[in-house]
């Protein structure tokens, strides 16, 4: 029962696929694409993160896929809810880069950064090993994750297509 | 805190005349460069959910080269010239002629030359704002990106998240013959900034 469905995950946005679908999200920059995988039971999951922390929010009420605190949480939850188990389930992620740097720019901008070390932050509350990522850096990517085997191949226009 | 989906159809006109006035001399600069006529687009002032706000250049994928420049001052922020990657190649054919080898790739200073025009459009685009509406606009040192459409966009609407799933931009597109879009303004104001351009241009938000 393969099959090669697109599943697309906007900008602050989550979804789960199984059954060899693959999630893809576009346009990174200083947003986070982080994936989840239970290889055991081919369940993946994916969310772009905005944000670092939902306690700057100011709407109500809250997209909980915008921000890395309250994504993760989620996207565990809607994994398990198909089936996936929390001991299995290991994390690559992409993006957070910092797009344009600006001479005299405050810390409040280097969102990409910070994103990066929100999401850590929360993996290892749950105890999630995250077993490869490529972050940082001042370009765009497009990434894509295989609910058939868990790899997430990554785009971006000066560096080519990379699989990790 | 000024509430963008409350905006009353004569507040967008008032964001489209700066989006006008800003781009028609921006168009004016552009035109003395390449000593030929530029055309230019009405002004779209939209509140655009994030999925879409990398729409009217080509979606979050399309690859272009975009100069940003962060305006401080009474009204912060965030300002695009975005291009299409054939626009840029004639702009240089135009300016450089001969120098530029057309293969996806640009050397540091073809980059530095996209950069200077933008910073020239930007610049003329911001000073007749505030010439119009006497409030300060700085703007930083311009910074160039080949990059993808999302990923460029996504950076200038980062404050808009903390309050929703959308941005207000103030787009004005550059045409060639009359039709086809090809260079673009992006005005993305903080949401703060409102406030401060329409009590410059005499529009009242205090009955809301």
């Amino acid at each position: 029962m393969i099959s090669d469905k697109m599943i697309k995950v906007g900008m602050a946005d989550l979804n789960t696929a199984t059954n060899g679908e693959v999630l893809k999200t576009t346009g990174l920059g200083s947003c986070v694409g982080l994936s989840l995988y239970d290889p055991k039971q081919r369940i993946a999951g994916l969310a772009h993160v905005m944000l670092p922390s939902s306690s700057i929010a100011r709407e109500v009420p809250i997209n909980v896929a915008k921000y890395a605190d309250t994504a993760i949480p989620e996207l565990i939850e809607r994994m398990l809810a198909h089936g996936a188990s929390i001991r299995s389930i290991e994390a690559k992620m992409a993006g957070g880069a910092q797009m344009f740097t600006l001479p005299g720019q405050t810390d409040s901008l280097r969102i990409g950064p910070r994103n990066v070390e929100s999401c850590l932050l929360m993996l290892e509350q749950y105890n999630i090993p995250l077993i490869s990522q490529d972050t940082g850096g001042n370009f765009g990517r497009t990434i894509e994750v295989s609910s058939e085997n868990g790899i997430l191949t990554i785009r971006s226009v000066q560096k080519g297509i990379k699989e990790i | 805190m000024t509430n963008f989906n409350r905006f009353e159809a004569f507040e967008y006109d008032v964001l489209k005349e700066i989006g006008n006035i800003g781009a028609g001399n921006a168009a004016t600069a552009l035109s003395t460069l390449l000593n030929k006529p530029v055309d230019m687009s009405v002004p779209s002032v939209r509140l655009l959910p994030f999925e879409q706000v990398a729409e009217r250049v080509g979606g979050f994928e399309q690859i272009v080269i975009a100069v940003f420049l962060r305006v401080e001052g009474d009204t912060p922020s965030n300002m695009f010239f975005i291009m299409q990657e054939h626009y840029a190649h004639q702009l240089m054919n135009q300016l450089l002629p001969g120098e530029h080898i057309n293969d996806g790739t640009y050397t540091e200073l073809e980059m530095s030359m996209l950069c200077e025009i933008g910073n020239i459009l930007a610049g003329s685009y911001l000073s007749s704002l505030a010439d119009f509406t006497k409030l300060q606009m700085q703007p930083s040192v311009p910074v160039v990106a080949h990059d993808m459409a999302g990923a460029i966009l996504s950076y200038g609407i980062m404050q808009y998240g903390e309050m929703g799933d959308s941005a207000l931009l103030i787009e004005t597109s550059f045409l060639e013959d009359c039709q086809t879009l090809e260079g673009h303004f992006f005005l993305i104001p903080d949401p703060n900034s409102f406030e401060t351009i329409f009590r410059a241009l005499g529009v009242g938000l205090d009955d809301k």
